[in-house]
């Protein structure tokens, strides 16, 4: 099967500035697609070169198996969500949808009988005669959303769409989202700086970091096994501690304390153990647990959550964080209290510096 | 952003003074000009009885008449080609990098600065060189005047509309223009269904702005007319230098009432800017 | 519409000269709309201003007309003359003048017109533009009026007991014709920078102990300089080059540059010395804007 949209050695500066580093990418047709990383590492700049608003100083960019690099955006069977939307605020929600098809010299008739379907499939019929300054944020973004779909294209791009969005209907529209590109079917390359946004949408995730790809996986495989310290770290919370590989069972953290995890890196390679902070439990110290998968500490405070509790506990040179759901009977330990923080083994993963 | 702190006591009081003032000192000769357009007496300034026989004269005047003819005629074409270029000038500077981008700005901002008077000097001595070389050259005899005049309004007017419509580009977001690209526009289908609605009322602006300042100009336009093409600034100007009558009271009202129907325009233009 | 054929390798598709070829391509597109007003500036604007330079150096002959041939500094050391530093200075005097006084109106005024509601400022601002759009010849022939023997003006004081006044063709006449000119050049970008001021801040600075006039001194003027600047330009310069003011409303002892230049030309033929003067006037303008730009303005 060919590729949705194939990166090759991708290089883009601006100036002196490396804004994207040497990227290989394949974005497999049908997939719901996210590029994750903080602001500026590049992920924008990738989006906009498969859209064609930025050309690629090097490498080669195909969509569908054909070469792009250089193709002008209106002669590219892609489609771009912009981030503030960027709806033409002097045409109505009509005429905004089918700007494309009119663009392309389709048939009168036909742009509206299509404008309107894609109206109605983003539920905003009633409205298509509306100026985009009269309606919501949520409203304009599925406008924008019908604009591009309506054209059909073979790969939709969006550009931190939810961003402008507030916390509960950005949490609508993800569920939306998702099913919107089931229906349709086509690959959607996703923009976010929200792991959270990322997760609970991709079939697959790229994270980004200084114009460097550091992983391209499925989301549980991201969580579960980062690449390294970076994507551990942008990835939900987690606790790292820095330690020496020993063997393959075995790692000693860097105040002598040995911990149970399994790795393939050769013994003496500085690496960091991540634990995610609802993985770990916290019980009342005792001497008879099993050493290798819990350490001993003292709980520094005790943050209240509602649904959870999430403990700072005191070890070492360092503070661990656990997370601790708010289920009936749970015990509560006060600020001071002597504790054992212990995980499941497989709980564990270790990450390259 | 909240309002500027109103200060109390005396210093808001000495604020509200100097304020109505301000209108007062604007208003009042305005208001004093057009009441002693219809007095009766040959002193201006001096009130005689009410009388429209100054406007009377003004419509029976060929010299007047003729004068706003040429005045209008100057500032359509001049309006229409600096619209043109101003507008042109301003995309390339916001949404374009090329070679001698920097000289061509600066160059674009000179004629602003610049004073009437050296642009009238540098403008007369060009045509009087310009005209003699064309008549050792080729043997034309030109002489000054409708064009002589329109090629020199341009030659500022250029500058303002560019800054003007510049404004309106820069308020203008650049992911409008990619959005068209995106959605299949080339790019000069890109200018004409989304950035040129978008910069209209600014164009628009700088049309009406070419339009009061060709119409307003007395200076350039003294040093390069010719015969018969005197305008209407030039005219009342002429009048007042010989002697000041009644009758250029009610050219002055005339001429007010124009530059009165630009600033209503162009405060249409404004309110269409803020509403898109 | 591909690039290149199916059967090249991909990775000699794209080579780094792709991105100029591009580049360049766009380069030239705005090098081409910029073009006719480029080409018409350089025409109509820079070989006019040669010109004006080149008869600077000539020489007036017994004619009044110019002779190319002989360069010297002759008009230029004509400016060290008496008459003319008279003239030079007076010309900076009174536009200096006119602007501290369109200042001393201005500043209170945008300040004030900042402090009303939305609304009504909009209002305001208004009836601002109206007279920056108003045909300023027509508006200094008002002041004529006004100012004329048994005008309103003398009625009045006559009506309050103050005897006549005799403003008409003095130097007071010239800087009120100018100010009334060029006021509302002063308040819009005064008005622009003291608007966008975060009211906050003077609040701030009362809050932390700062009296009436120590928030005006230490936050509010620094904070609106830029706009000081702009409006003094903007005042200045028209007021160094005036012709039309003095003329109308200035007598035999209030000849300004402005009219002085144009007398060269018109009346006294001589075009080297008129150029000479025309091109310091300029030199002055140019090196007060370069200051402005080079203190970060941004805006005229």
């Amino acid at each position: 099967m060919v590729a949705a949209v194939q990166l090759k050695a991708i290089s883009k500066k601006f100036g002196d500035v490396v804004a994207v580093d040497n990227v290989d990418l394949i974005i497999e047709d049908g997939e719901f697609f996210s590029m994750l990383g903080p602001s500026g590492c590049g992920k924008t700049t990738t989006l906009r070169m498969i859209a064609g608003l930025e050309f690629p100083t090097e490498g080669s960019l195909s969509i569908f198996g054909e070469e792009v690099g250089t193709l002008a955006p209106n002669k590219r069977s892609v489609n771009t969500v912009f981030q503030n939307y960027a709806l033409f605020p002097h045409l109505s929600v009509l005429d905004n949808v089918g700007f494309g098809l009119k663009m392309k010299g389709v048939d009168k008739k036909e742009i509206k009988v299509r404008s309107m379907e894609m109206i109605e499939l983003v539920q905003l019929n009633g409205y298509e005669n509306r100026k985009p300054s009269q309606m919501s944020g949520g409203q304009q973004q599925r406008v924008a959303l019908a604009r591009a779909l309506v054209n059909q294209p073979k790969v939709l791009l969006l550009d931190e769409p939810l961003g402008a969005l507030d916390l509960k209907l950005r949490q609508e529209m993800q569920v939306e989202l998702k099913k919107l590109q089931r229906d349709v079917g086509i690959s959607f390359v996703f923009v976010t700086h929200d792991q959270e946004e990322a997760l609970t949408m991709s079939d697959r995730i790229a994270v980004m970091h200084e114009g460097n790809l550091l992983q391209v996986a499925s989301p549980e495989e991201i969580y579960e096994t980062p690449a390294n310290k970076f994507v551990a770290d942008f990835i939900g919370r987690t606790n790292l501690l820095e330690g020496t590989v020993s063997d393959n069972q075995t790692v000693i953290l860097s105040n002598g304390t040995p911990i149970r995890a399994s790795s393939n890196f050769s013994p003496g390679t500085k690496i960091s153990v991540s634990i995610r902070p609802e993985r770990a439990t916290i019980t009342q110290q005792t001497e008879n647990g099993d050493s290798l998968s819990s350490i001993n500490g003292t709980v520094e405070t005790v943050t209240y959550l509602g649904n959870a509790r999430v403990y700072n506990v005191q070890f070492a040179w360092m503070s661990l964080e656990v997370r601790e759901e708010n289920r009936t009977g749970v015990e509560l330990y006060e600020p001071g209290t002597p504790i054992t923080v212990s995980w499941e083994h497989d709980a564990v993963s270790v990450v390259a510096d | 952003m909240s309002t500027a702190v109103e200060p109390r006591g005396w210093a808001k009081l000495a604020l509200h003074i100097n304020g109505w003032f301000v209108y007062f000192f604007f208003y009042a000769p305005i208001a004093l000009l057009v009441l002693f357009s219809f007095s009766n007496n040959r002193n201006v300034g001096i009130w005689g009885g009410f009388t429209l026989d100054w406007y009377q004269e003004f419509f029976n005047s060929s010299n007047a008449q003729g004068a706003l003819s040429n005045s209008v005629k100057i500032a359509v074409v001049v309006t229409f080609v600096s619209v043109i270029l101003g507008t042109m000038s301003a995309l390339a500077l916001e949404r374009f990098t090329f070679r001698g981008k920097k000289v061509f700005d600066a160059l674009l901002y000179l004629p602003i600065i610049i004073p009437d008077v050296t642009m009238a000097v540098m403008l007369l001595l060009f045509f009087g060189e310009f005209f003699e070389l064309l008549d050792m050259a080729f043997g034309f005899q030109l002489r000054k005047g409708f064009w002589s005049i329109v090629i020199s309004h341009i030659a500022f007017n250029i500058s303002f509309v560019s800054v003007v419509v510049r404004a309106r580009l820069t308020g203008m977001d650049t992911d409008l223009e990619e959005a068209a690209v995106d959605l299949y526009a080339s790019r000069w289908k890109a200018f004409r269904y989304v950035t040129f609605p978008q910069i209209l009322p600014g164009i628009a602006g700088g049309a009406l702005l070419a339009m009061t300042l060709s119409l307003d100009d007395v200076v350039i336009t003294q040093f390069v007319t010719g015969p018969g093409w005197t305008t209407l600034p030039v005219y009342v100007f002429g009048l007042i230098r010989k002697g000041v009558t009644p009758a250029i009271n009610s050219i002055s009202v005339i001429m007010l009432l124009a530059s009165m129907i630009l600033v209503v325009l162009s405060l249409f233009a404004e309110r269409a800017r803020h509403s898109v | 519409m591909a690039i290149a054929s199916d059967q090249s390798s991909e990775e000699d598709r794209m080579t780094p000269q792709f991105e100029k070829v591009a580049e360049k391509k766009e380069s030239r597109r705005g090098f081409l709309l910029a073009l006719p007003s480029y080409v018409y500036l350089i025409i109509f604007f820079v070989i006019p201003l040669i010109i004006v330079l080149v008869y600077s150096f000539a020489t007036r002959n017994r004619f009044g007309g110019t002779d190319l041939s002989g360069w010297n500094l002759e008009s230029y050391e004509r400016i060290a003359e008496p008459i003319v530093r008279t003239i030079l200075f007076r010309s900076l005097w009174l536009a200096f003048l006119t602007t501290v006084i369109c200042l001393l109106i201005a500043y209170p005024f945008a300040y004030f017109l900042a402090t009303r509601r939305p609304a009504i400022r909009n209002v305001m601002l208004v009836f601002v533009m109206i007279p920056f759009w108003t045909n300023f010849l027509v508006r200094n022939f008002a002041w004529r009026v006004i100012l004329g023997n048994d005008g309103p003006l003398t009625k009045t004081t006559e009506f309050l007991g103050l005897g006549t006044q005799e403003l008409l063709f003095s130097q007071k006449a010239v800087v009120l014709g100018l100010v009334y000119g060029y006021l509302p050049f002063m308040i819009l970008p005064l008005y622009a920078a003291i608007e966008r001021i975060d009211g906050q801040l003077i609040e701030a600075s009362r809050d932390l102990y700062g009296s009436a006039w120590q928030s005006f001194r230490n936050v509010l003027l620094p904070l609106s300089m830029p706009g000081v600047i702009a409006g003094s330009i903007l005042v200045f310069i028209p007021s160094m080059g005036a012709y039309v003011t003095p003329e109308i409303l200035g007598g035999a002892k209030t000849t300004l540059l402005g009219s002085y230049i144009v007398t060269q030309f018109l009346t006294a033929r001589n075009w080297p010395f008129g150029a000479a003067l025309s091109f310091v006037l300029m030199a002055i303008m140019l090196v007060g804007t370069v200051i402005y730009f080079r203190k970060g303005g941004r805006t005229l």
